[in-house]
């Protein structure tokens, strides 16, 4: 997951979204654990657009 | 330094706060923890409550923390035809919007003076959980780790809801019971100073647009999206910015601030506790799906909460078994509301704009005596009966 940092605003809308629980926020520091199925609910979620999936290796 | 309390209560938001200060005036040792170096901050509310909302939850007004008094409330239809009521003119007890900033504050400060403990800059990162049970919480306070022991871990964490999951609490929403929300902060607007304002249709698709004013030409103007019809990337700004755009009231505006979040629009969790553990207020999904207000439910969850919690410190019993009569008494006390509005807000986002033009205009019509969403399904019901047949039995 891409976190477009200059455009997040720690809501934390994303960590509750997540049905894997794979996302973590502390105050302002977002991070996605190994648990990220890629299923994008949050990259759907986010109301400015600062999460993006990234491209399959 | 303490390392063990009979409570502690993750996120110091106003249920956090008020449980805090239930169980800590019965006599409980309390720790609250936030994550943010704040209280109250940053904002993620449109700050509407109804007075009644507070009083329920014994919580006594106090003006520092009002931003303005409502005079009434505006349902706007998609073709712009208006349902007014004019709540203070009818005599009704008005409503409010919060200086949430303040109101938090003042609510952690309340549970300070019945002996909390507060701590801030101070996240949990996990719960020490033993046969089934939790017994403490596993956190970072200013950078440094931390491992407190408790009776019960209180997961007042929000939306997020950290503590449930880690607890085995499923606190899952579906994609059509969230709303993702934006807001502004606005100044120099044209709107009226003291009325509230929902606009209704695909101009917000499955939730609504808001102004709720703070006081003098500044608002929270707002939107929230349901996620499962998010069409584009930055939809909620998107939507919200299209309709400022387009309304010359607001236009003329500018922001003060910008507020980013998610609302759960959904039944209340199964389950709210565990052995050693509870949820209450956002984490326990108790926000009203047909408004997306959490304050007021929140609040008076977290007295129930407060008191039961007290009850177990004097008995020196945290089990899921002892906690049961929390679960019964807020359930009591919220459960059919959030049902039938869930059911209610299930029906109204597959109406088209057209069956909501004719439901404002069946509404203003109708002689409703204050705005309620009771009342306005009530009055439905008898104007548009195929509307609410599903789930009449809760009107």
């Amino acid at each position: 997951m891409i976190v477009r940092i200059e455009k997040c605003m720690h809501c934390g809308g994303c960590v509750g979204t997540c049905p894997q629980n794979a996302i973590y926020l502390n105050e302002v520091v977002l991070e996605f654990n190994e648990r990220c199925n890629r299923c994008g609910r949050c990259v759907k979620f986010c109301p400015v657009a600062a999460l993006k999936l990234e491209a399959k290796a | 330094m303490r390392t063990d309390y009979d409570v502690i209560v993750v996120g110091a938001g106003p249920a956090g706060s008020v449980t805090a200060y239930h169980a800590a005036k019965k006599g409980a040792s309390v720790l609250l923890i936030e994550k943010r170096q704040e209280i109250g901050s940053s904002l993620r509310c449109a700050e509407g409550i109804s007075r009644g909302g507070l009083k329920k939850a014994g919580i006594e007004l106090d003006r520092k923390w009002v931003a303005t008094d409502i005079a009434g409330a505006k349902l706007v239809s998609p073709n712009g035809s208006l349902f007014r009521l004019d709540e203070k003119h009818a005599g009704n007890e008005v409503g409010m919007v919060l200086e949430r900033h303040l109101f938090d504050k003042a609510m952690a400060a309340r549970a300070a003076r019945a002996g909390a403990e507060i701590k801030v800059k101070t996240a949990a990162t996990g719960l020490m959980i033993e046969d089934g049970t939790v017994k403490g919480v596993k956190g970072i306070s200013f950078g440094e780790p931390f491992s407190y022991t408790a009776g019960c871990v209180v997961g007042a964490d929000g939306y997020e809801s950290q503590v449930g999951r880690w607890a085995g609490i499923d606190t899952t929403v579906k994609p059509s019971d969230i709303t993702t929300c934006f807001q502004y902060r606005m100044t120099n607007l044209k709107s009226e100073p003291d009325f509230c304002e929902f606009v209704l249709g695909s101009a917000a698709p499955g939730g609504y647009l808001w102004i709720f004013p703070k006081g003098g030409d500044t608002a929270n103007v707002g939107i929230g999206v349901l996620l499962s019809r998010v069409n584009k990337p930055a939809a909620a700004k998107w939507y919200l910015d299209e309709w400022i755009k387009k309304d010359p009231r607001l236009s003329c505006g500018q922001p003060l601030e910008a507020v980013a979040g998610a609302v759960s629009v959904s039944p209340p969790v199964e389950k709210a506790i565990g052995n050693g553990v509870l949820l209450v207020g956002d984490a326990a999904r108790v926000i009203d799906p047909i408004t997306g207000g959490g304050i007021a439910n929140g609040c008076l969850q977290a007295v129930h909460a407060g008191e039961v919690l007290g009850e177990c410190a004097q008995a020196g019993d945290f089990s899921e078994a002892a906690l049961k009569k929390y679960e019964k008494l807020w359930r009591d006390d919220l459960e059919n509301k959030l049902w039938r509005n869930w059911m209610a807000k299930e029906k109204l986002v597959t109406l088209s704009d057209a069956t909501l033009d004719k439901i404002i205009e069946t509404l203003s019509e109708c002689d409703i005596k204050s705005m309620s969403v009771y009342n306005l399904l009530a009055a439905l019901k008898s104007k548009m009966p195929e509307l609410v047949k599903e789930f009449e039995e809760f009107i």
